[in-house]
């Protein structure tokens, strides 16, 4: 199993990990039995995302595809990071080892249950 | 930067007097050990010496030694032989194992019972090692064959194999006792007497040999049956062109691990010893799960609790030093380390661990080093945790 150096770069220094104090919403996905579990704030002013911070237990794939994810979605609507998908966060790490593919299902999934609290707080 | 070294347990660097001793079996004397002229006799003697050695350190008859390409073959043919050797294929054999066995063992043994034999997985103690009243009572009258491993490649505990060749020596009727002692002849004595083994499985490259090679050590009368038919080498159990260079290293390797043992014991446990204290005491929430008082003295095994696994890894690995992990992440299955799991440490702290195994090479300098970056590691990982610590 090897890692692109996209993802070892990642890993080694995460983008947007932290915590936003007062986030407009949270996202929290995974289970600590299973060794993973992400979490994603998100500041939103006028549909758009602001900023957006990230705090994940898991391998490196997981936190990398947090930092690529945080990334993809930073400035973007709602309406435009819905519609990041899992193979796009795969894509800009250079690929994922095959087990590891769950991983960036996790981010995506951490979003959007993100996205979904804050429409329903709304 | 200095790459430091800390998975013996995954493999060893060929010793330089080993590799000495190889190199002329490749170009200069390359002889096909089956053949009938003088560069068939030179091979011949070369592996036979080697066999000698090994029988040595088994304390066994020179032919009850048959060379394989490693522990996993052995141990294939072991279980796989020995079901396959019995006569009466009727009956519904049954074979005594634990939960914490090499996946070389419990994969042959799950692919048995698809073809109906019963297996017994037996749990094992905190500390890693079966209880030898729990194989007693395992004990049935179709129990043809024990197969308990002696030293555990993650966490290091060694198991009384001679308290269990007793027991079995005792029963009315003859069950065989077979161990994978792959992670011990580096550290113990392996005497099939002694032990009262019929069957042990052994490889090169874990004790500075090269990888390839191993053997499997079958007392006279066992009735294995033939599992890779060819050429009728090794008297016919194991076919196949003799891999002369690789059993050469061999026999050498085990000669040195026999003579430095005591040395190397002493040196290795002692830095492993201060290394387990030192990482106890700088970082905070950290398992221990190799029990020193049971264990061989390479091995120290610890959860980190709230840092996963591969990441703990790969972080180290940045820095140059290389370790191994529990963690499901880094096996690419959903289940952390079976090991831990039978010893009853829970599947979210399991995630967390990581096996340091230290080797006759390593230094008080490389664990400090270790010890000046792990701490920062953890607190790093721990700090990306969304459950670990927080409100």
């Amino acid at each position: 199993m090897i890692y692109t150096d996209k993802v070892i770069e990642h890993f080694k220094k995460p983008h947007n990990q932290g915590v936003i104090e007062n986030a407009s919403a949270v996202g929290e996905v995974g289970n600590p039995s299973c060794g993973d579990v992400m979490k994603i704030y998100l500041k939103i002013e006028n549909s758009a995302i602001k900023d957006v911070k990230f705090e994940t237990l898991g391998c490196a794939a997981a936190i990398a595809v947090s930092s690529a994810l945080t990334d993809m979605v930073k400035g973007k609507t709602i309406e435009e990071a819905l519609k990041i998908t899992r193979q796009e966060v795969v894509n800009d790490l250079g690929g994922l080892p095959e087990p590891k593919i769950h991983c960036s299902m996790l981010g995506v999934e951490a979003l959007h249950l993100a996205i979904k609290n804050y429409n329903e707080k709304k | 930067m200095e790459n430091i070294y800390l998975d013996h347990s995954a493999t060893t660097p060929t010793d330089e007097k080993v590799l000495k001793e190889m190199l002329p079996y490749f170009s200069l004397k390359f002889g096909n050990y089956s053949s009938l002229h003088s560069f068939g006799r030179e091979a011949y003697f070369a592996v036979e010496k080697a066999r000698d050695r090994i029988s040595n350190f088994l304390n066994c008859k020179n032919e009850e030694v048959i060379f394989t390409s490693g522990s996993t073959e052995s141990n294939n043919l072991a279980l796989r032989g020995l079901i396959a050797g019995f006569k009466n294929k009727q009956k519904c054999f049954h074979i005594i194992t634990t939960k914490i066995e090499h996946d070389a063992i419990l994969e042959t043994c799950r692919d048995l019972e698809k073809s109906g034999v019963e297996v017994t997985y037996l749990p094992v103690r905190k500390n890693g090692t079966v209880d030898v009243k729990d194989v007693a009572a395992a004990i049935k009258e179709n129990t043809v064959l024990v197969s308990v491993m002696y030293v555990n490649n993650e966490v290091g505990s060694i198991n009384d194999i001679e308290k269990i060749g007793k027991l079995l020596k005792k029963q009315n009727h003859k069950i065989y006792f077979h161990t994978d002692a792959t992670q011990a002849i580096n550290f113990l004595g392996c005497s099939v007497e002694k032990l009262n083994l019929d069957l042990a499985s052994i490889s090169g490259h874990k004790i500075y040999g090269p990888k390839g090679v191993g053997a499997l050590y079958i007392r006279k009368g066992t009735p294995i049956k033939v599992m890779q038919t060819g050429g009728h080498q090794e008297r016919g159990i194991r076919s196949g062109t003799i891999n002369v260079s690789a059993i050469v290293g061999f026999g050498k390797a085990i000669e040195i691990a026999a003579k430095d043992r005591e040395k190397n014991n002493k040196k290795i446990g002692k830095i492993r010893d201060y290394f387990v204290k030192k990482i106890l005491d700088k970082i905070p929430n950290v398992i221990l799960n190799t029990d020193i008082d049971v264990s061989v003295c390479s091995h120290a095994n610890f959860c980190f609790v709230g840092a996963e696994g591969e990441s703990i890894l790969l972080a180290l690995d940045i820095e140059g030093i290389a370790v191994s992990t529990g963690s499901a992440c880094a096996s690419g299955s959903l289940e952390p380390s079976h090991v831990l799991l039978a010893m009853g440490v829970e599947k979210e702290i399991a995630h967390s661990s990581i096996r340091f195994t230290f080797g006759k090479h390593n230094t008080k300098e490389q664990a400090d080093r270790v010890l000046s970056i792990l701490p920062s590691v953890i607190e790093k990982l721990r700090k990306y945790n969304p459950v670990y610590n927080k409100k």
